[in-house]
């Protein structure tokens, strides 16, 4: 099982994956971490929660193949990427994004790198609640043209 | 055989999760979505949107790409996570 990835329905704590990053790690002077959480709002309608659905199997597979690309780029010590699944409500946290190197630009450059390609290559779908009924999410063309500036 | 597929808005539309197939006159992902979509005028309608996203035993691939017996072939909607 790869260490590097996680897809679990259960909350994560930012200070624990830090921790993690850091632990036995002095080598690396920079630690680069994203989280994201639902919003309360999107497309101008009020979301109370979502729900995530993934492709067991896939999933892993591309963000695997996501941080090797990462890697071949970038100088990069630790990475670990989390990704919640099932259902999630206003202001939990979704996904969370460690990368760890030498100086800050590597850590910076494939954090942003690996969130780019998670958005429009992992097999992840949101359907939101909000006070129209539950709807999937559309994909956007800016998640796409951002991934390509790579 | 060929075991396919479906996630998201996609399988909720299909009402179905996943299938398999003979894998007999299916030489490509092409091939196979035009064998789904004769199933009738839903499934039709599903299966000619163009945005509609494929893969090949866990790799995303084009329309073009070969299909083996016993692969797992997966449709789906263009991907929304993060």
């Amino acid at each position: 099982m790869n260490q590097e990835i996680s897809i679990q329905t259960a909350d994560f704590s930012l200070a624990d994956e830090v921790a993690l990053l850091e632990q036995d790690n002095a080598i690396d002077g920079a630690i680069v971490t994203f989280t994201g959480r639902v919003r309360n709002h999107n497309n101008g309608m009020d979301v109370s929660g979502l729900t995530l659905e993934h492709y067991p199997g896939m999933t892993e597979r591309s963000l695997a193949k996501i941080i090797n690309e990462a890697k071949t780029r970038w100088h990069i010590g630790r990475v670990k990427v989390i990704h919640r699944i099932g259902e999630l409500n206003i202001g939990e946290q979704i996904v969370f994004v460690g990368v760890t190197s030498k100086h800050r630009h590597d850590a910076f450059a494939a954090n942003e790198f690996i969130m780019d390609f998670l958005k429009v290559q992992a097999p992840f779908w949101k359907k939101e609640r909000t006070t129209q009924g539950e709807a999937w999410l559309e994909a956007k063309a800016t998640d796409d043209s951002k991934a390509q500036k790579w | 055989m060929i075991k396919v597929v479906f996630f998201a808005a996609l399988r909720e539309q299909l009402e179905c999760s996943e299938l398999t197939l003979s894998s007999e006159n299916i030489a490509t992902v092409a091939d196979l979505k035009q064998q789904l979509a004769s199933k009738n005028e839903q499934w039709q309608a599903l299966f000619d949107n163009s945005s509609l996203l494929s893969a090949i035993n866990h790799d995303m691939v084009d329309s073009e790409q070969p299909i083996k017996p016993g692969d797992e072939v997966a449709f789906f909607p263009p991907v929304t996570g993060g």
